[in-house]
């Protein structure tokens, strides 16, 4: 096994552990900090692939703001009652089924599929080397417009969080 | 060098348990992270396509998406502390103002 590949299942391992300790903490500020592990170990992922900024951008978005955001709330509402209450639904077993259903279906499709597809052969690393330059290049060339769009959107939900947490609704 | 396959099946993985998440849990903020997690395997998708074609589009796609993840988060949120001043719950299946 080479470095890369051994490095990719620590990481990818690491991923997969805080994402179903996300999913079955009891209380909610576990599950937050089981998130932040999942985004330490894709940013740690993009690295691997080459993608600089994104794993900036993922450690600073994701692991800073966002997840502020969460912890800020739950500390805000924080509700004693909540962990003594049942934490999964009535109809748990059947909505795990159906997602375990829809699992299997897409790697049978992955799996089938990866024949058809030109998967084996990724392009040279050199073609993406100076990666922050070239993500500039097309974020303020090809892709300007939904980038301001993105602006706006963000304006939008600023104004909606703002009106939502207002004093009164 | 590892075959893109691996990405999109850890990436298939973690979108099941995001899904996992949202379906079963009661608490509605561990559903907006569960959100998030699903957004999150989209994202690795993205990269790694990049990766695998030389362009640096994916990224760019990867970025937009956590621009939404973010707005999503912040007024998802807000959604949530107005309702949990209204009705002093964050249970998803009690949250039932629109049903007849």
């Amino acid at each position: 096994m080479t470095a890369p590949l051994a490095v990719f299942f620590v990481l990818a391992g690491l991923a997969v552990i805080g994402a179903v300790s996300l999913i079955l903490q009891k209380h909610p500020i576990h599950s937050a900090l089981s998130l932040i592990v999942v985004m330490v170990a894709l940013a740690g992922l993009y690295l691997l692939l080459g993608a600089e900024f994104v794993a900036a951008v993922q450690i600073i978005v994701y692991g800073g703001a966002i997840m502020v955001l969460f912890v800020f709330v739950i500390m805000l509402i924080n509700l004693d009652v909540s962990l003594h209450q049942v934490q999964f639904n009535r109809q748990w077993w059947l909505g795990l089924l159906l997602a375990l259903v829809l699992g299997a279906q897409l790697t049978v499709a992955i799996a089938v599929g990866r024949s058809g597809l030109p998967l084996g052969e990724p392009a040279p690393a050199t073609m993406l080397e100076p990666s922050t330059q070239l993500v500039g290049r097309v974020l303020f060339s090809e892709y300007m417009l939904p980038f301001e769009i993105a602006s706006i959107l963000l304006l939008v939900a600023m104004i909606g969080a703002v009106v939502m947490a207002k004093k009164k609704v | 060098m590892i075959p893109t396959s691996h990405y999109l099946f850890l990436s298939l993985g973690l979108f099941t348990i995001g899904v996992i998440g949202v379906v079963t849990r009661r608490n509605v903020i561990i559903i907006l992270m569960s959100i998030e997690l699903m957004l999150n395997a989209v994202n690795i998708n993205l990269v790694a396509f990049s990766r695998l074609v030389g362009s640096a589009e994916g990224h760019v796609f990867a970025i937009f998406v956590i621009t939404d993840a973010a707005a999503e988060a912040a007024v998802g949120l807000g959604i949530i502390i107005a309702f949990f001043r209204n009705r002093e719950t964050l249970l998803g299946d009690e949250m039932d103002l629109l049903k007849w």
